[in-house]
């Protein structure tokens, strides 16, 4: 690979979008480096992107506990855990650089679990049988994410990183094919500003809000990388969404968001329902044991209650389905500690998961030492995301897409402490490596705001934003949001078919056209407008939403996270069809309205062989 | 439960502000306080008035981006909880309830209950790091670090940035913040080399930045939503004291 000669490396200016683990890990290390780097994020402070509430931990093929732990073996997981749709060799170079990882957050002071002699701890999670999984208690990511942005403190105290705060990334520019700037609003002043730079770097997360009720924090959106969609960028495998089986099931109508409890929960914790719908309404004390059913026991005896995450969900939703959920809504499944109590007292219960149980009780009022926790699968993340090539880069030239906001290793199913794993290595240790050859490719600084696509670009944001607040309906942009998100979650969640696809396809232009003609948005462009923020999201999710429900019609398979009812085993498993889709469904944007153009990039193993993914 | 709402507006930074009164009514208890505020907002869209602005985010008590002084105290009255974690149980029926931004000279007001807190972010950046590169450190075992150690930097680590401290203090002064990361550093290997310079350059930012100086009211301990002892600031004078003494190494 090319690189930048260092005394070359200050002529290059990088735009960052993000500064969750991806971004922030990236913006710190290519400063670092000595390129001049602008980031951008819509919070207060960098330190708040939403990477912050990963809690379990975070994987790498250390083999610390001796149990037969490898990077292949870490590798094959995850394109096995990915149901054979990830890309090969950009799994392989991630659990390649995994152990670099805990060593670069150790360096950082990321106060990870201890053992009393002073070595780090590990525990298991789903979808794996080794214990590869590193943790800071219960808030893994929170640890990590601050490691990252002291990183990147560091920078911007030394002038390498140029931080811009409450800032929303609203267009990418694009001149003559390649990205060289974005178009941003100023969320405190309302301003449109514009920024060039000799690349631009998107780190923006994911797009599960097109649920509306879904783990994410409430300003994850699809913004960012839907208008670089718009503007050329592939969208890849939207279809691949992930419903995390460990949630606190939703209470009411008027919820905004869903909480998620850590999958780690699932290594103490036995998930049942009654086997009976008529013992649902009891007390699970008054429960006996013979009257219960470990479903995920007796159904995966070898990976038990850690089974991955597509394949426990889709248990809960039938086993509630069949009437035996438990709880006011009967969406809901029991996560039971007593026997871990019993084995190993409550004490270390709590020692390992306190807060976590501290976390229910003040949004349940019970207590989860007392009595089985109560949950249910809630949107969680996207597989899917932007195309990108080996380098992390898009079809795009000179746009790059990190971590969740990209496709590239997860296939159609992350495994539980991936997604750590992946934002730090792809801003650690692949873009500062895989972002040289570009720009050496380059002179830098051609193109600066003053070119006419800058102008354009602002332009047509700005307009855009008046549209919307000149429409003064009578929605809420919240219950038009709610309206999608029921769709979404109905049509195109946990199970889809051709009905419910094609239904969907049919709802979502309704809303939107609903949107552009009865939505209340209050208060004007030049202020700091909440309602404002809501609405442009919204209306780019309402576009996203036809892409993605697409991309799940056509793909006449069943994998990972994308479940069709058409194609399941005689006793309901996922069947996954090589023959026809063993690719990445690329989308190309053609207008709204327009039906979006499909490419296809086929998947070839050469390391692994294809087989059926079974947990059994 | 119906309630009565006494909420802070106020429409810019330069602006003059004032408490409004709105109701809340048919709220239910398993809702939580953001979640009732939404509703409010909703009404408010609906009657063709500007609704109230706040800061919030993850909604799960991590990101630390809500920031409410709820009834005079930072993330209201249930201990070691944040505001979007508040649920509405923990108030009755016919309650009057005071929802007002953080207040310190060093957070001014933008709009409503939003603040600018970039002030804890100079801090950070004034030495709440160590200086180590990406790529090239050693195997995270090479570092023994033993449990009690370990639990001691994650107790400070908790922190999660929000600012309750700074205004529950009578001084607004953000030496719980700055303590936590300031303990975390030093007690940990990794951190150590720095660390005379680090509680000299983070103690410094906090003064320039406009916080109060510290006068153990320990009103921050408690209004913190995770639990961040004042013992890290007792670490914090300590370290700040030994860094005064000359070493042959400055």
């Amino acid at each position: 690979m090319k690189l930048v000669n260092p005394s070359n490396k200050r002529k290059f200016k990088i735009l960052v979008v993000g500064t969750g683990l991806a971004g922030g890990a990236a913006a710190a290390s290519l400063g670092e480096l000595g390129y001049n780097v602008e980031a951008f994020c819509y919070q207060d402070s960098p330190r708040r992107a939403h990477s912050i509430a990963a809690q379990g931990g975070i994987n790498a093929a250390k083999s610390y506990p001796n149990d037969g732990d490898s990077i292949y073996r870490l590798f094959y997981d995850t394109v096995k855990g990915g149901d054979f749709r990830a890309r090969e060799a950009d799994v392989w170079r991630l659990a390649q650089v995994s152990n670099n990882i805990i060593d670069q957050c150790v360096a950082q002071g990321v106060p990870f679990a201890r053992d009393y002699a002073g070595y780090l701890d590990n525990r298991s999670f789903g979808g794996a049988q080794v214990s590869r999984t590193f943790y800071a208690r219960g808030q893994t990511g929170q640890q990590l994410l601050l490691g990252a942005y002291s990183a990147l403190s560091r920078q911007i105290k030394n002038g390498q990183v140029k931080m811009y705060a409450r800032r929303e990334m609203l267009d990418l520019v694009v001149v003559d094919g390649v990205a060289k700037g974005i178009t941003c609003r100023n969320l405190v002043t309302g301003e449109i500003e514009s920024y060039w730079g000799d690349a631009v770097i998107l780190a923006t997360g994911g797009f599960v809000n097109v649920f509306y009720l879904s783990t994410n924090a409430m300003g994850c959106s699809a913004t960012a990388i839907w208008k670089a969609t718009k503007k050329g960028a592939y969208m890849a495998n939207p279809c691949y969404t992930q419903i995390h089986p460990t949630c606190i099931p939703q209470h009411g109508d008027k919820q905004s968001k869903l909480t998620l409890m850590s999958e780690s929960l699932r290594n103490d914790g036995r998930v049942w329902v009654p086997k009976k719908a008529e013992d649902c309404d009891k007390h699970p004390s008054e429960i006996p044991e013979e009257a219960r059913d470990y479903y995920l026991e007796r159904k995966y005896p070898s990976f038990g209650n850690l089974a991955p995450r597509d394949i426990a969900s889709r248990a809960a939703k039938e086993a509630c389905d069949d009437g035996r959920g438990v709880g006011e809504s009967k969406r809901g499944v029991f996560l039971d500690f007593q026997a871990s109590i019993d084995r190993l007292g409550k004490s270390v219960i709590e020692g390992r998961y306190g807060n976590l149980f501290e976390m229910y009780e003040k949004i349940t009022a019970e207590d989860g030492y007392e009595r089985p926790m109560r949950i249910y699968p809630a949107p969680h993340y996207s597989m899917g995301g932007l195309w990108v090539d080996y380098q992390c880069m898009s079809n795009i030239p000179g746009l790059f897409v990190l971590g969740e906001a990209n496709f590239s290793v997860h296939g159609a199913n992350r495994l539980g402490a991936s997604a750590l794993m992946q934002g730090l290595a792809d801003g650690y240790f692949v873009i500062p490596y895989t972002i040289a050859p570009y720009l050496a490719s380059l002179t830098p600084g051609q193109i600066k705001t003053d070119h006419p696509e800058f102008k354009q670009s602002a332009e047509n944001v700005k307009q855009e934003i008046n549209k919307m607040l000149s429409i003064k309906g009578k929605k809420t942009v919240g219950e038009l949001h709610r309206e999608l998100g029921s769709v979404m979650w109905e049509d195109v969640g946990m199970a889809r078919s051709e009905a419910s696809l094609k239904h969907a396809l049919k709802r979502i232009p309704e809303i939107r056209e609903e949107f552009w003609n009865n939505v209340n948005v209050t208060g004007g462009a030049m202020e700091l407008n909440q309602q404002l923020e809501n609405a442009w999201r919204l209306a780019d999710f309402l576009e996203f939403a036809e892409m993605m429900t697409t991309d799940a019609l056509h793909r006449e398979e069943s994998c990972g996270g994308h479940f069709r009812t058409e194609h399941q085993t005689d006793d309901g498993e996922a069947m996954r069809n090589d023959e026809d889709f063993c690719y990445v469904g690329a989308w190309e944007y053609k207008g709204v309205d327009k039906a979006p153009e499909l490419h296809k990039e086929p998947l070839n193993f050469e390391n692994v062989k294809l087989a059926v993914r079974s947990y059994k | 439960m119906d309630l009565t709402l006494h909420v802070w507006r106020q429409k810019g930074p330069q602006d003059i502000g004032k408490l409004e009164t709105y109701k809340a009514n048919g709220v239910s208890p398993d809702q939580s306080f953001l979640e009732m505020l939404d509703e409010v907002n909703d009404d408010l869209i609906k009657a063709g008035k500007d609704p109230i602005a706040f800061d919030h985010d993850c909604r799960e008590g991590i990101c630390g981006m809500c920031s409410q002084v709820i009834n005079g105290r930072p993330h209201g009255h249930q201990e070691r909880t944040t505001v979007c974690q508040l649920h509405m149980r923990e108030f009755n029926d016919g309650d009057e309830i005071f929802i007002e931004p953080w207040r310190a000279r060093a957070f001014p007001i933008l709009k409503d209950l939003i603040v600018d807190r970039t002030a804890l972010d100079v801090v950070m950046q004034a030495g709440g790091y160590t200086s180590c590169h990406t790529g090239g450190v050693a195997d995270g075992n090479a570092l023994l670090i033993g449990k009690p150690v370990a639990d001691y930097a994650m107790d400070a680590a908790e922190c999660i940035g929000c600012g309750a401290c700074v205004a529950a203090c009578p001084n607004s002064s953000a030496m719980l913040f700055t303590s936590a990361k300031v303990a975390q550093l030093a007690v940990l290997p990794q951190g150590k080399p720095e660390a005379r310079r680090r509680v000299r350059a983070m103690a410094d930012a906090i003064l320039s930045e406009g916080f109060g100086n510290c006068t153990n009211h320990y009103e921050c301990e408690a209004a913190c939503p995770k639990g961040i002892s004042v013992k890290f600031i007792a670490k914090l004078n300590r370290e700040y004291l030994k860094s005064l003494i000359p070493s042959s190494m400055d």
